[in-house]
């Protein structure tokens, strides 16, 4: 059983996680949160020049051609570094949804610029409040027009290219819409965690072309993929705040002593560092359902997805209380990553949504043996 | 990243598949185990007893005992792998166990730091070939959790050691014939350095055994009492005044030795909410339920692959993480949640007690009964977390008030 990364792959992993604390990650996310520009462009660069945004992509269609095991353990230091740049958007969502695709006239077109990092793509998916599920789009697909409004889309003032979920017919398919198309309108929206860019779309009889028109399980696919990949994010990061409580709480005194020499904070680090590996184990199936596009992959995406949420969740929240009074500050790091645990717990469907799914799954799939 | 053996690992694991079908009853699914042939006496123990010793001599005489010791103790100098492999393609089979852990998994690993060689030529083949049954004389009504608060005494005369005292929640002392025991041999030195470490034959004159009734009913628990129990001074193992070191030699060995919690876990759950009647709809269908199976679900995947990671580990020739401690934490508290739940399911009728082992209410019932032992035994929640804060953290241990002070000096036990 070999049921762990590759020594090139944890190579990678080392690199990129040196290129954030180099860059001080956490830093520039601070400043996009406190500042005008919608991402990090500086760090954005640097992370297309190491070619972070062409691991997946083909070497035919100008990328590494690599696998999601790569990308998963990037994602894990996108996470850790709760980085200001729009890479989930552009690579795990947008750059999957074209990998997937069956029309090579989009690979060809779109997939040397992302992987260039000259095109930034995103998925334009939810619609209204409420869970994202591969059926419930209102925005329409007819004879080459899209056409509706999409709301909460993750960098949708950054990217230059939008994957659309759409109506055609009594499907729900995927398209692709040029930003700068006629018809195309973004309204840049307050985002939760300002160290990211959302932004409202609406598409008025715009230009689209077929990703994947015949059935709605693409989108299910995609989000399943994307889940595994976020749930890597979420693991790096609730392994950060893990580490800032630790760090935090053998420094500070009180009572005449370390308070990480108090039970109860001994008690609630060893909680996170459960919560943690529970995550991090079920994100290593999830890689391995995802690298083989295994049958199992509903199952251990939706297990990584709900365990790594609660994972990030329960280690932010738990960060802040072990930091006291400085930990609710705007000045201490700790809301930077209990932000970014928000924001991942909702981006591609919430804990609620997720969990259902993966009874569903499970129903489906009669597991466990 | 896959879940293949090595061409090394796939042929162990056919020699061993090879026996045990050649030898044992297979399972034709996950609860159909092993059940002995008559339940009689205070633990019901008798026939399984017989069996799960008659099962290791079978396997010992194969080669398949203990199989990580040295050969010439009676082991197969296996690599922890192969121990894995092992263990993965024994419990697809119908066998008797549960009565030689303490021996092979604690007892056996301390002797063979401790003792002399011709102890160890001794004690350990009978051990490993399992008609002789060892237990652990650790814990005292004063000291559970703070082991190094224990009590009995133990005083030196000539080369013969004389021991007074009570141990108690000795698993399995009324049918073992041999066992550890931790003591103290100096009242005036701090805590930790008072101790001394000793084995000995249960049916030396003067131990008496008493069951303790849990609160399943079973009585797998006793106290076991001292009075001028006498132990040759060649049975110590350690130096005097250094036996709790060796004490954490063995329970190194414990904190590996109890995994899984064993009773309901999600499938059990998750089947009963398939079949269960809520409001006229399979509970299954409700909301609420379906988010406690996702969680349980993911307790359970994070469990699993957590252990594959560490055979993974195991595999390379690694160390694996120190994750026992999180398996136990996670799936005892799971256990319990679950079977309260699952009765909860039931309504009205999981309050009618079944002793029918077939009865989806017996396993529910004893679960629920049997999760606060495994919460407790074997280090507690609260310990378990410490270990972790400690150990895997590298978090400060508690200030502590008892370390230099001199043992007879310290308040101990229980004051109400």
């Amino acid at each position: 059983m070999n049921f762990e990364f590759s020594d090139d792959q944890l190579v990678m992993k080392e690199e990129v996680r040196k290129l954030f604390e180099k860059e001080d990650s956490v830093k520039r996310n601070r400043n996009i949160l406190e500042g005008e520009e919608n991402f990090d462009k500086d760090l954005w660069n640097k992370v297309v020049e190491m070619g972070l945004t062409a691991i997946t992509i083909p070497e035919e269609h100008g990328g590494i051609g690599l696998g999601f095991l790569e990308l998963c353990v990037v994602a894990e230091e996108m996470g850790r570094a709760i980085a200001p740049i729009p890479y989930s958007s552009s690579v795990y969502l947008a750059t999957t949804a074209i990998i997937n695709s069956s029309n090579d006239d989009v690979k060809k077109q779109y997939l040397p610029k992302l992987a260039a990092g000259e095109m930034i793509g995103t998925f334009a998916h939810s619609e209204e409040l409420g869970t994202p599920t591969s059926d419930n789009a209102k925005t329409t697909f007819q004879n080459g027009k899209l056409s509706g409004d999409k709301i909460a889309v993750p960098d949708g003032d950054i990217a230059n290219l939008f994957v659309v979920s759409a109506k055609c017919g009594d499907k729900v398919g995927l398209f692709l819409v040029d930003a700068d198309s006629k018809g195309v309108e973004v309204s840049k929206a307050e985002c939760f965690d300002g160290s990211r860019s959302y932004a409202n779309i609406n598409f008025k009889d715009v230009d689209a072309k077929i990703i994947e028109d015949s059935s709605s399980e693409a989108i299910d696919k995609l989000l399943n993929q994307a889940a595994v990949l976020f749930a890597f994010e979420q693991v790096g990061g609730a392994e950060a705040s893990m580490n800032m409580a630790k760090e935090y709480a053998m420094g500070r005194y009180a009572f005449g002593r370390q308070i990480g020499s108090f039970q109860a904070i001994k008690h609630k680090l060893a909680d996170m560092y459960i919560s943690l590996t529970l995550a991090r184990s079920n994100c290593y199936f999830g890689a391995w359902a995802l690298g083989n596009d295994a049958p199992e992959l509903p199952v251990a995406a939706a297990t990584a997805r709900v365990s790594a949420t609660k994972a990030f969740y329960e280690c932010s929240k738990e960060n802040i209380q072990t930091h006291g009074g400085m930990g609710a500050t705007w000045e201490f790091d700790c809301h930077l990553f209990y932000r970014r645990a928000r924001l991942l717990s909702a981006n591609i469907g919430g804990q609620s949504l997720w969990k259902d799914k993966l009874v569903s799954s499970i129903e489906r799939s009669n597991l466990p043996q | 990243m896959d879940f293949n053996d090595t061409a090394e690992e796939a042929k162990f694991r056919k020699e061993a598949s090879d026996w045990l079908s050649a030898n044992a009853e297979k399972k034709e699914h996950s609860r159909d185990v092993y059940r002995p042939a008559e339940m009689t006496g205070e633990g019901g123990e008798s026939s399984a007893l017989q069996d799960a010793k008659d099962w290791m001599t079978k396997k010992y005489e194969a080669g398949w005992a203990c199989l990580h010791w040295p050969k010439e103790y009676g082991g197969r100098d296996a690599t922890a792998i192969e121990r894995v492999i092992w263990a993965q393609e024994e419990s697809k089979y119908k066998v008797p166990g549960g009565f030689h852990e303490i021996g092979q998994g604690m007892a056996g690993p301390t002797m063979m730091l401790y003792a002399t060689e011709e102890q160890k030529k001794q004690y350990l083949p009978p051990m490993a070939k399992g008609q002789e049954i060892w237990c652990q004389l650790f814990s005292e009504p004063g000291a559970g959790s703070d082991l190094a608060g224990i009590k009995t005494k133990a005083e030196l005369n000539g080369d013969t050691w004389t021991i007074n005292g009570q141990k108690v929640w000795t698993s399995g002392a009324h049918y073992s014939d041999y066992a550890i025991l931790v003591t103290r041999s100096d009242f005036n030195a701090p805590k930790h350095k008072g101790l001394t470490y000793f084995f000995l034959d249960m049916k030396s004159p003067g131990i008496e055994v008493r069951p303790i009734r849990q609160i399943t009913g079973g009585a797998n628990f006793n106290e076991v009492y001292f009075t001028d129990v006498k132990i040759p001074d060649s049975q110590r193992l350690g130096e005097v005044g250094d036996g709790w070191k060796v004490a954490l030699t063995t329970l190194m060995n414990e904190r590996l030795a109890v995994g899984d919690a064993s009773g309901v876990d999600f499938q059990e759950i998750f089947e009963l909410t398939k079949e269960s009647d809520f409001n006229g709809e399979n509970a299954i269908s409700n909301g609420g339920v379906r988010e406690k199976l996702a969680d349980w679900y993911c307790e359970y995947a994070g469990l699993k692959y957590t252990k594959m990671r560490n055979i993974s580990a195991l595999s390379r020739g690694d160390t694996p993480g120190p994750d026992a401690s999180i398996t136990k934490i996670v799936s005892a508290n799971k256990l319990q949640d679950i079977a309260n739940f699952g009765m909860d399911l039931m309504d009205n009728a999981s309050i009618i007690k079944s002793d029918d082992k077939d009865d989806i209410r017996a396993l529910f019932q004893g679960s629920l009964l049997g999760a606060p032992l495994i919460r407790i035994a074997g280090g507690t929640d609260e310990i378990l977390r410490n270990i972790i804060a400690e150990q895997v953290l590298g978090m400060p241990q508690d200030v502590r008030v008892d370390k230099t002070v001199p043992f007879n000096e310290i308040p101990s036990g229980s004051k109400n």
